[in-house]
């Protein structure tokens, strides 16, 4: 059997890989060095690699993100940590009017091969400005890439291939499943961005999410199973590029659709897959897309409170229902 | 606290043809941005025109200290900078009118020009995001081991702005090779700059940073030189960044078209009187280095030049609307 693992040591193996394989990469983030990380993603890698390659820095997100722009447009990769999703609204201009704009304005002359990780969504009672998602944001600018892993083989898998990538690249891990484990083979892997992965293969209805909203689909996968629903779960991995052709392609079969994310449910990405299935699906569709979002509030910090406003579960089960019209909202 | 730099009016700093080369890139720019203007007036290009007639003397000042693989961020206001780092005036016209030719394809326009091959990182439509790209440039010549260094010019507005601060204090945490130049010509776009810092002088925002800081009249072309490659010198033989508030003043509006309600006409003309290039110019006649006839003939010469180049941009194609999709990432 193949080790199990757990999705922050995942991480720090494909960090502790890219380290190693090339030089011109280096961390760049507050706490990630001396103390590994708030997470412990780091966890190591400054006593291996020293203060050179994984450098501690102040609490000037868009200081150090463009810092790390001009090192990118200048031959280094940096990957550069923010500690929680929260904060690149701190440095949003040097994210999306640099970054994601120096390819483009400068006539494809600059390239910024950055990769921002940093980590979104709620559950563990941090309050409104430290449980955001906020990728359909990120999603929503042309120039930059959007990852967001669900397991621990494709956080790693899906790390390798954003650094890799010669753009920036937003990559969103989740508070909540640092410590979920998963299988992660020894031997080098990596997965390309854009390609969505099917976690269950089903024949009633499609179920569309990412990040930790997959686990959750996959729980109620295993509710709707013991009442004869077959659900099919895709996971799309990124937002940006969007592998619309597997969703649609499911859906021909399913005819069913759901989509489920941990963002507020208003202008939420999701609309944008309503929008991409009816358009490319319509015939097939035998009822209509639910979506299931986060409420339109900021994130309360009552725990109880927080729960009712994140989809759980039983929201999703609910939603497949209605989708099948074995329920009426 | 600061003495302000000057020349000696009694001797000239350069050698004969360093002086010429001095005088013919003054020229060339202040050409350069007349024609702009007739430029705009005719409506061939879009969007706003931001004049640099009158701060002549720092861009050259500064750029002729810099070797070619040296790394500039510049503002909007700055085809100056990069006619003084050696870029095609060809290339700039082209790109003002939005032409394949232009340094961008035609889609940067004249806030973007960016030009690798000379080091300039691109010009910026945000008031001071420049300037932490630039320490990145810098952070990559020092983590490369390369003696290259990097230059931020920018205006007195921008050291209003998060990360002016940020930037300056990674630039001396981590003694990064880097020259922070403050153009202050009084006015933040339309408000007097003395009304939005408390400071007298900007280069006292430096120390704070532990920053060595100095002042210069940057209408005075060698004292601008002096204290560029005192800096430049300090950067490249690893003492770290310097800061330079190159005191000087535009002669037109923030951009063509503006009411200048701000200012009067006494003062501009005041300060006209201390045009940079009438003062080299002066200086360089006084001091029998040059003659009037031949100030003449180098004008005449410049402005056939500028005219050439300006036919070449005008004869240049419209982009492809291909070009619509390429380069985003």
């Amino acid at each position: 059997m193949t080790r199990q693992i757990t999705y922050a040591e995942a991480i720090n193996e494909a960090l502790d890989e890219i380290l190693r394989d090339d030089e011109s990469v280096f961390l760049l983030g507050e706490d990630i060095g001396h103390y590994g990380g708030v997470f412990k993603v780091t966890k190591g890698l400054y006593d291996k690699f020293g203060g050179d390659r994984v450098i501690d820095t102040p609490i000037s997100e868009s200081g150090f993100i463009g810092l790390g722009i001009g090192a990118a447009m200048t031959g280094l990769k940096p990957v550069i940590e923010i500690m929680w999703i929260d904060f690149t609204l701190v440095a949003i201009d040097q994210i999306l009017n640099q970054a994601a704009k120096f390819s483009y304005m400068s006539g494809g002359q600059s390239k910024v091969p950055l990769v921002i990780r940093t980590q979104g969504g709620g559950g563990r009672g941090n309050g409104a400005q430290h449980s955001q998602s906020l990728e359909g944001l990120f999603a929503q600018f042309p120039g930059v890439k959007v990852v967001c892993p669900s397991t621990p083989y494709d956080v790693k898998g899906l790390l390798k291939s954003s650094v890799a990538e010669n753009c920036p690249v937003i990559f969103i891990e989740h508070k909540m499943l640092y410590n979920t484990k998963g299988e992660v083979p020894e031997e080098d892997y990596s997965i390309p961005l854009g390609k969505a992965d099917i976690k269950r293969k089903g024949s009633d209805v499609t179920i569309v999410s990412l990040s930790r909203m997959v686990q959750f689909s996959l729980n109620a996968a295993k509710e709707l199973e013991k009442e004869g629903i077959d659900a099919e779960i895709i996971d799309l991995r990124s937002l940006a590029p969007l592998d619309i052709e597997t969703v649609i392609e499911s859906v021909k079969r399913t005819n069913r659709i759901v989509v489920v994310h941990e963002a507020h449910t208003t202008f939420g990405w999701g609309a944008e897959i309503v929008s991409r299935v009816q358009q490319d699906a319509f015939d097939y569709l035998d009822g209509p897309i639910i979506r299931v979002g986060a409420e339109d509030v900021p994130i309360p910090y009552n725990l109880e409170l927080e729960k009712e406003v994140l989809p759980q579960v039983k929201d999703i089960v609910k939603a497949v229902k209605e989708a099948l019209y074995i329920e009426v909202k | 606290m600061f003495n302000l730099e000057v020349s000696d009016p009694a001797k000239l700093l350069f050698s004969k043809d360093d002086s010429l080369r001095i005088l013919e890139q003054l020229i060339t720019i202040r050409k350069f941005e007349e024609k702009s203007i007739e430029l705009y007036k005719s409506g061939l290009m879009g969007g706003s025109l931001h004049g640099y007639i009158g701060q002549e003397a720092v861009a050259v000042g500064v750029c002729s200290q810099l070797n070619k693989d040296d790394y500039l961020t510049v503002t909007y206001r700055s085809r100056g900078q990069a006619i003084a780092k050696g870029a095609s005036i060809e290339k700039l016209f082209a790109e003002m009118m939005g032409k394949v030719d232009g340094y961008c394809k035609g889609k940067g326009g004249p806030m973007h020009i960016t030009d690798l091959e000379i080091g300039f990182l691109g010009a910026n439509g945000i008031v001071g995001a420049g300037i932490p790209i630039a320490t990145g440039a810098a952070f990559s010549a020092k983590k490369k081991g390369t003696s290259q260094v990097s230059v931020t010019f920018f205006g007195d507005g921008a050291t209003n702005q998060g990360v002016f601060h940020e930037a300056l204090n990674l630039a001396s945490i981590w003694k990064l090779p880097v020259v922070f130049v403050c153009e202050n010509n009084l006015y933040s776009e339309m408000s007097p700059i003395a009304d939005m810092v408390p400071n007298e002088h900007l280069a006292e925002r430096a120390l704070a940073y532990h920053i060595p800081a100095v002042i210069v009249d940057g209408n005075d072309v060698e004292a601008v030189c002096k204290v560029a490659q005192e800096a430049i010198e300090r950067a490249r033989n690893n003492g770290g960044p310097t800061f330079i508030e190159a005191k000087t003043y535009r002669q037109q509006g923030h951009m063509f078209g503006d009411a200048e309600t701000y200012r009067t006409k006494e003062e501009v003309n005041e300060w006209k009187k201390k045009d940079p290039i009438q003062l080299f110019t002066n200086k360089q006649i006084e001091l029998g280095y040059i003659t009037d006839e031949l100030v003449e003939q180098l004008s005449h010469e410049i402005e056939l030049k500028v005219e050439k180049a300006y036919q070449f941009a005008l004869n240049s194609e419209q982009p492809n609307y291909d070009e619509i999709f390429t380069d985003v990432f």
